[in-house]
């Protein structure tokens, strides 16, 4: 890392700048030893460069404004911001998951919607605004991380600094008298096979000495392989919006579909999709079946919808069967078709005047509610004159004070209320109209009529026959193509595992030092190793002096809520050294 | 009587009990009597190299020689695995809040710590109810008995209680049991009273596996955040009656809980821990999504607060992870971080609609 100016403006409280990861507070600085937390990312650092505007030249304020955007700071402020930012999204209605919403809010209140549909808040998720803070959020996500990624792949190769002078205001410090020379050898092993990385002190030979332990390394590599997670999981989403597709389209009963554009009901591209070469796949719905619940609070309540499919994958290839339900897509190479919806396709067939039969084919009917009280409208410009028709459909029918309408969603006892017009449908001067809407202001309207399967309505005046066939179902599909998909996936499953190592991996280290006693330090009693200098009082006869070591060990978690005194004093305890009353 | 009448039964019978509990921790609470000694001096136990083990030494007491050093350390090594059973015997060992003698022969003496230990002991009773009402649901209904909200909020109680619970198997408690059991109790209570439902079959959406897989990891996140939480507020007046000397409330609340920093610990150790699991949760639903909707992320209202939620204890976490952001500041976050997943969980079902509305309201 280049110092800058600014670099010196790093506070006192950091021990090894050049990595950016203060290691610890020094050992006599009093302070406790989390304070070592606030520097990690460097926000200590980066905070502390804030008051150091005035005095900067222009690479300087660019630096500065790098610095304050990959600043933790920033980043908090970002990433509130996006959640408060998406609020919009779940109160208003927005175009993307319901279109007709979106409408009948701004009518219902002109001049607000006006002005919040000119902010974007009917399409929150894509307005630019909402765009502008998650792309700062993940700039600033990425200049956070790329330096300690450095710095980390430094971090672990470098030594752990070695034990400060003091151990004794570190985590579980204890301090005994032995007289076995290999102690500190002895807590070599025991370390490394706990499997701590275990660097030798400089300082000393044969039995004195010290040397520092460190464990914990993961958890910053789950740190950083979790925000990269993050990048990846966004690169994973724009992918699926830039090259994917998605298209739905409505198929009744025993009627089929191909795989091109011009056949679906709405189609909607991402901005460099190949939409030229759809996968050629195509299916026949033979049948489609829905059950509904027919007792207790939850009547009426959908129970299961499956669609049963025909389909090849390609041109001439042999004829598959599958059912599709809801949780169960048809996976096609290239594709997924899910069912997302159904309603009621009443069979009808129109003779007019002269007797001919101008229509005869099943109507897609809207669902209007639960109950599945439905509207559609037929449309006979080749009739002469020309006629058209609204209906209300109701699967369970009633008619009361409300007029027609279902009381249960399944076709227990299905009811067509029709009304038919005549007049210029306006049909023949090549402007397209909505096939679910019939503009009935400029029609005559020639009468009301009720029907059940297999009747028939003779239309007034002779201008024709109404028939009602039988009552199928149509089904709706959406078909998907996703290449960012898997990406999203593996980012996801990364990002979980990254974060599992991240909090719960703590990062900790242990100091060992060994240096001898003064000649006359008297082992006290109960100590693991004693020896006796000089005179010794048990049995009173004289033995040679021996060295005496003073051993000190202590910890440090670098991280919040790890309990490294508990490590320590096992390794005392394996060691040889006193046991410590556990407190709390 | 049917499998879905004898859950009903348990689940009455879990929520009186409850109710108990929570009169017991009342109580408890009413009565305990802070003890003069009550605050910092805890955690002062000999930390001095004086309070050395009588274990090995007078065995030991003239050999000099360097193999008695080694066998020393093999002695040493058999007596460290005797320290640590019995670390986590003492870490398991209850105390009653920040004060009072460790262990305790007094125990039984303190009218506050024996209503304590019956409210425990009815927690126990109305989780175990609980338990056997939902599993009774599921045996007739024939799948994971949290296919509606009716039976999510059952399981949401269970999950409450359960991860208190599992905290009082390795520290006290027992001053957290207040808070859990007015949760649980009126967890259940929404659930019988509003959002009661008598089918046992599953809109179309839920037939998947994944109903097991997302559903069980958003009740578990919402159960340990909801003991976050309460851990949180009870934070927040510690704090509060430490800083302000006049807070009289708050200093008699304090005197009953634990210090101010045990309990910020608490709080963050909960959240943090939950936090991959509310991860993986999201994460499930947006697979689940991909095959009952055709898209993994749609901004669905259930979904946006969920990432919503997501955020904030995010954000909570970055707080905590700057110097300056711990504490009180934090603390806030983490509320807010619950709220959003209040709003998830009853506001969207509510008021929102979308795609998750199927639930059963
Ligand atoms: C999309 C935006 C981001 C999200 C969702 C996110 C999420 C998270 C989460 C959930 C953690 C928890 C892991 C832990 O506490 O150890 C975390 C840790 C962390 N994040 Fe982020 N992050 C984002 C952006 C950033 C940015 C921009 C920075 C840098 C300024 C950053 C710096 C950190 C740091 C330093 C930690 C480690 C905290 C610690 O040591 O405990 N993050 N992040």
């Amino acid at each position: 890392m280049t110092a800058g100016p600014l670099d010196r403006a790093r506070g006192p409280l950091t021990d090894v700048p050049d990595d950016g990861s203060p290691i610890a507070p020094p050992p006599d600085s009093g302070l406790p030893e989390d304070a070592a937390l606030g520097a990690d990312w460097g926000s200590a650092r980066r905070r502390r460069t804030t008051g150091m505007g005035p005095r900067l030249g222009p690479i300087g304020w660019l630096r500065w404004g790098w610095r304050q955007l990959t600043s933790m700071r920033t980043a908090l402020a970002l990433l509130f911001l996006l959640a408060v930012a998406s609020i919009p999204g779940s109160v208003l209605p927005q175009r993307g998951t319901d279109p007709i919403a979106v409408v009948d809010w701004i009518d219902g209140r002109p001049e607000l919607g006006a002005t919040l549909d000119r902010l974007g808040f009917f399409d929150v998720f894509v307005a630019p605004w909402f765009s502008a803070i998650y792309l700062l959020l993940f700039i600033s996500l990425i200049g956070c991380v790329l330096p300690r990624i450095a710095a980390h792949w430094r971090a672990m190769r470098q030594p752990t600094p070695p034990a400060p002078r003091r151990l004794d205001r570190l985590a579980g410090a204890t301090t005994w008298h032995t007289d076995d020379a290999g102690v500190l050898e002895a807590a070599s092993t025991v370390l490394r096979a706990q499997r701590w990385r275990v660097t030798p002190g400089r300082d000393g030979e044969g039995a004195v000495g010290s040397l520092a332990a460190e464990k914990g390394f993961a958890r910053e590599t789950g740190n950083l392989l979790f925000h990269i997670a993050l990048v990846l999981i966004l690169v994973g989403v724009g992918l699926g919006a830039v090259f994917g597709w998605k298209g739905t389209v409505i198929v009744r009963e025993g009627n089929g579909f191909a795989n091109t554009l011009t056949q679906y009901d709405s189609f909607s591209p991402g901005r460099l999709a190949s939409t030229e070469a759809l996968p050629p796949f195509a299916f026949t719905m033979t049948d489609f079946d829905a059950t509904f619940e027919r007792e207790g609070s939850q009547r009426g309540a959908p129970r299961s919808f499956s669609a049963q499919l025909a389909y090849t994958p390609e041109p001439g290839a042999p004829v598959q069967s599958r059912v599709v339900t809801v949780n169960e897509p048809l996976r096609l190479d290239g594709a997924k078709v899910f069912l997302v919806g159904h309603g009621y396709a009443p069979h009808l067939r129109l003779t007019d005047a002269s007797g001919r039969v101008v229509f005869d084919d099943t109507v897609v009917f809207l669902p209007q509610d639960g109950t599945f009280t439905s509207t559609g409208v037929l449309k006979a410009p080749d009739a002469s004159p020309q006629l058209g028709f609204t209906a209300i459909l109701a699967p369970t029918a009633i008619i009361d004070e409300l007029g027609p309408r279902s009381v249960f969603p399944a076709p227990d006892n299905p009811g067509l209320f029709v009304s038919a017009f005549t007049g210029d449908l306006g049909l023949d001067d090549g402007v397209p109209s909505n096939v679910f809407q019939l503009e009935t202001e400029d029609l005559e309207q020639l009468g009301l009529e009720g029907l059940a399967p297999g009747q028939s309505w003779e239309l007034p005046d002779g201008a024709g026959t109404l028939e009602f066939v039988a009552l199928e179902r149509w089904a709706s599909f959406t078909i998907a193509h996703d290449p960012g998909k898997a990406l999203a996936l593996a980012g996801s499953i990364a990002a979980i595992l990254g974060l599992m190592l991240s909090l719960f991996v703590k990062r900790r280290r242990i100091w060992v030092r060994v240096d001898a006693a003064p000649s006359t330090q008297v082992l006290p009693h109960g100590a693991s190793a004693p020896v006796t200098t000089g005179e010794d009082p048990s049995d009173g006869s004289i033995s040679a002096p021996a060295t005496v070591y003073r051993v000190q060990v202590a910890g440090l978690s670098r991280t919040e809520a790890a309990d490294v005194v508990g490590e320590v004093q096992q390794l005392v305890v394996r060691l040889g050294g006193p046991v410590k009353e556990a407190s709390s | 009587m049917s499998l879905a009448q004898w859950s009903n039964l348990f689940v009455y019978a879990s929520m009186a009990m409850y109710a108990l509990a929570f009169i017991a921790f009342a109580v408890s609470f009413a009565a305990t009597r802070p003890s003069p000694d009550a605050a910092p001096v805890e955690g002062a136990v000999a930390s001095e190299p004086a309070a050395v083990s009588a274990g090995a030494g007078a065995t030991a007491g003239a050999v000099t020689t360097a193999d008695a050093a080694a066998r020393a350390r093999a002695e040493a090594r058999a007596r460290s695995a005797q320290l640590e059973a019995e670390m986590a015997a003492e870490a398991r060992r209850s105390r009653w809040g920040g004060g009072g003698a460790p262990g305790g022969s007094d125990e039984a003496l303190a009218p506050g710590r024996r209503a304590a230990n019956i409210g425990m002991s009815l927690t126990w009773l109305a989780t175990g109810l609980l338990l056997a009402g939902l599993v009774a649901r599921g045996l007739w209904s024939g799948r994971a008995p949290w296919g509606n909200m009716y039976e999510y909020s059952l399981a949401s109680a269970l999950a409450i209680s359960g991860v208190f619970l599992a905290f009082s198997l390795r520290r006290d408690v027992r001053w957290l049991g207040l808070l859990v059991s007015a949760a649980s109790l009126i967890t259940l209570g929404i659930a019988v009273l509003l959002l009661y439902n008598d089918s046992p079959q599953l809109v179309p959406a839920l037939h998947s596996y994944w109903l097991i897989i997302h559903v069980s990891a958003a009740i578990i996140s919402g159960g340990a955040f909801t003991v976050g939480a309460a851990a949180t507020v009870l934070y927040l007046i510690a704090d509060r009656a430490e800083r302000v000397p006049g807070a009289r409330i708050s200093r008699s609340i304090a005197a009953r809980i634990p210090d101010a920093t045990t309990l910020d610990t608490l709080a963050y150790r909960t959240n943090a821990f939950v936090f991959p699991l509310w991860t993986f949760a999201v994460i499930a639903g947006a697979i689940w999504a991909e095959d009952a909707w055709g898209r993994y992320w749609g901004w669905d209202p259930k979904e946006t607060w969920a990432f919503i939620t997501w955020l904030v204890y995010a954000g909570y976490l970055h707080a905590r992870a700057t110097a300056g952001w711990r504490g009180r500041k934090a603390a806030v976050i983490g509320l807010i971080g619950f709220a959003s997943f209040l709003i998830n969980y009853f506001g969207v079902n509510l008021f929102a609609g979308g795609l998750h509305s199927y639930a059963g309201l």
